[in-house]
């Protein structure tokens, strides 16, 4: 067996590398504190389009003379990213802004980690820059803690005109032209709306039909206050009916399939629709369609009169430096600012979160969206989307997908046992 | 050595005293670092599971609470018993294919090393990787079914994968294609280790080759299959990523296993407590298997 000769390690070599360590810690140790006027921004903009948004507002921040510290974490839903963002907070280390959005903002206000920005809120007039709805969401205890960076429509239907054109049919406004519509597109030989069977489109589905069979108020009262009542009434009832019906018009290899190769399905004229959020823009896009002509949008049927929002938000962290608040103020400013909203949201396929910008540069599926943002924040149609984690915390969202997809991937289960099911999922969640 | 070691009890300096803790030295930081971060955050896992963790780990004790809570939860009891079909279906049909490969391939035949990397490569590839092939194969509308039906044969149909109540079979399906292999490789080691005189001695009294590997050769081969399950269940119970890239958990929550379970509820779902109280079950059924296993691997040690 071979021994350690400790002797061949020359004391002088062995001071040297130890003294090489210790600078090289120290300067990693340097690196990672930040500089008082920088910001350091946890956010899963990683894709493309999505990358190159975050960099104007890097290029904003650096104009202005502070610096950006990029934390990027990749994974598309951010839950990769949300677990970094719980160990660097429990370690005392949080970043000074984070992409947070919808109740989390105010989990993470309970926890008494959020700064707050009043100050630069009232010194934009953000009160009357943004709808009412969406302010609420960005406050915790009456403050400002967030600053919204786009809204996303989640009741969007997507169609391929070739495909209706071949059926004979046109874009649907009711449920029940939406079924009718599938029959013919089924006889014409294509699928009619192209799913994948995650638990998350589930449910982007689910809610979408909630809203078009039952309306504004009940999805209010259902799926944001989860009033048990309307949980296990009859109106859940029938729209967890007409949920159903939706699977007559999949096809079977659904399963666990991408929301962007159901999307590609549409593009590929395989099949004529396709019920998701406004970020399916970015594939329509990325084939070269322009919208209005190569690929159609529409509200979800029965839903033209409600919107549901999916916010991407950027809270900020409690700091003490008073350079770094600085920083976090003016993060905060420019965010809301024309020229980072125009830009970013070109990119990202969503419409600004104030809606007094000139919409002109946009297609004509995000002018309608921000119209429909306008008008349905006027008439109270304006609602948070359940599946994206707008409308309820995570837990009880988490819950309601299991009843929801459970139910929807069971041949068996009565509609009535899936209501019931809704109503204890929303009581067991909120432990 | 000898003259070396005198030595040092002549004249104990300092390069002797380290020769002679270097290895504890050497080692004592990983003992730590082992105690520390796999006992530790056991006991710290445990200690979440009492307390009504969320979003972050929070030290307001409730007692057993999240573990009742974990026992009303419908999809636990699915994820408990997704596991124990798919432990006990993975561990015996690779038993058992791995057994007839390997007495198949032990009849010196050409070209056996080859066929041995063929059927142990499987096991070279990542779980992801089998999932999203499998994912492919069994999907009805691009893999094995449709090409049987472009074949001619309309009727044919075969979309576990899409079906709640036949899904948790397409894991056991690309898991025992994974793992077979391996077990091949294990029972085809034993065999070789066998005594040829025994198994000649036996054919001088006339048993017939299957009576003799049945009654001869298996037997010596116990400490293999003891081995394999072992192994096998351990893989079975730690299933996690197999489950993410093949099915998704899907359909619904159909092929949710104890480990998606616990990842989604404590990672996904900001509910820590919950997640805890399902890993600390998880350990209870690792333990259960583990503490008859040393028992008796100690007790054979004792005996030998």
């Amino acid at each position: 067996m071979p021994t350690i000769n400790m002797s061949v390690v020359n004391p002088s070599t062995f001071k040297k590398s130890a003294l090489a360590l210790a600078l090289a810690a120290g300067t990693a140790l340097a690196a990672s504190t930040i500089q008082a006027s920088e910001v350091e921004v946890l956010h899963w903009w990683t894709s493309g389009g999505e990358a190159r948004a975050a960099n104007v507002l890097k290029d904003l921040m650096e104009a202005e003379g502070y610096g950006w510290q990029d934390f990027a974490v990749a994974g598309g839903g951010g839950e990769t990213a949300m677990t970094v963002l719980k160990s660097r907070a429990m370690s005392g280390n949080p970043p000074s802004a984070a992409q947070i959005k919808g109740p989390e903002i105010q989990e993470w206000g309970e926890l008494g980690l959020l700064g707050d920005l009043d100050e630069v809120a009232t010194a934009e007039g953000w009160n009357d820059l943004i709808p009412e709805r969406v302010a609420n969401i960005m406050r915790h205890d009456g403050q400002f803690v967030a600053v919204p960076v786009n809204v996303h429509r989640v009741n969007w239907l997507w169609a391929n005109p070739e495909v209706l054109e071949a059926a004979d049919v046109e874009m649907p406004t009711t449920l029940d032209e939406l079924f009718a519509a599938g029959d013919a597109i089924r006889e014409a030989g294509f699928i009619p709306l192209a799913h994948g069977g995650q638990a998350w489109q589930d449910a982007t589905v689910f809610e979408s039909v909630v809203l078009g069979s039952q309306g504004t108020e009940f999805y209010q009262q259902a799926l944001v206050e989860l009033d048990p009542e309307a949980l296990g009434g009859e109106q859940m009832v029938s729209a967890l009916e007409d949920f159903k019906r939706m699977r007559e018009l999949m096809d079977e290899g659904m399963s666990g399939r991408d929301w962007n190769i159901a999307t590609a399905m549409v593009i590929e004229g395989e099949a004529g629709f396709q019920l998701m959020g406004d970020w399916a823009k970015g594939e329509f896009t990325a084939a070269g369609l322009t919208a209005g002509e190569d690929y159609l949008c529409a509200a979800a049927p029965g839903t033209e009169d409600a919107f549901t929002f999916n916010i991407d938000s950027l809270a900020m962290f409690r700091v003490t430096d008073d350079a770094e608040r600085e920083a976090q103020q003016t993060l905060a400013r420019l965010v809301l600012e024309p020229t980072f909203q125009e830009a970013f949201n070109l990119a990202k396929g969503s419409i600004p979160a104030r809606p007094d910008l000139d919409m002109s540069d946009f297609d004509r599926c995000a002018q309608q969206s921000l119209a429909d943002f306008q008008r349905t924040a006027d008439e109270g149609g304006l609602v948070p989307s359940m599946a994206h984690g707008m409308a309820v915390r995570a837990s009880i969202q988490g819950a309601i997908f299991d009843v929801v997809t459970n139910y929807f991937n069971d041949t068996d289960m009565p509609a009535e046992e899936a209501a019931e099911r809704l109503v204890n999922a929303a009581e067991t969640a909120s432990f | 050595m000898n003259k070396s070691t005198t030595r040092i009890q002549a004249r104990p300096t300092a390069s002797g005293w380290l020769q002679a803790w270097l290895p504890r030295l050497v080692l004592a930081p990983s003992v730590a670092v082992s105690l520390f971060f796999v006992y530790g955050f056991m006991l710290w896992t445990f200690v979440l599971s009492l307390t009504s963790s969320r979003m972050l780990p929070s030290y307001d004790f409730v007692g057993f609470g999240q573990y009742s809570r974990l026992m009303a939860n419908d999809r636990w009891w699915v994820a408990s018993t997704n596991l124990m079909v798919f432990g006990v279906l993975f561990i015996a049909v690779c038993l058992i294919i791995g057994t007839l490969l390997a007495i198949l391939l032990d009849q010196k035949i050409r070209q056996e090393g080859a066929l041995r990397t063929i059927y142990l490569y499987p096991m070279a590839l990542s779980f992801i990787v089998t999932g999203v092939v499998w994912k492919w194969l069994l999907n009805p509308q691009l893999g094995i079914q449709a090409m049987v039906q472009s074949w001619g044969f309309e009727s044919f149909r075969f979309d576990w994968i899409v079906n709640p109540d036949m899904a948790i079979y397409t894991l056991v399906i690309a898991a025992v294609w994974q793992a077979s292999g391996f077990v091949m490789a294990l029972f085809l080691a034993g065999l070789r280790g066998i005594d040829d005189s025994i198994v000649k001695a036996a054919q001088l009294d006339g048993a017939s080759l299957p009576r003799i590997y049945w009654r001869v050769v298996m037997p010596c081969l116990r400490p293999v299959v003891f081995s394999a399950v072992m192994i096998l269940a351990h893989i079975a119970i730690k299933s996690f990523d197999l489950v993410v890239a093949l099915t998704g958990g899907g359909p619904g929550y159909a092929t949710d296993l104890p480990a998606t379970f616990m990842y989604t509820h404590a990672f996904n779902r900001a509910q820590i407590g919950l997640g805890s109280a399902s890993a600390m079950l998880m350990l209870g059924g690792v333990l259960a298997i583990l503490i008859p296993y040393l028992y008796s691997e100690l007790r054979s040690r004792k005996h030998g």
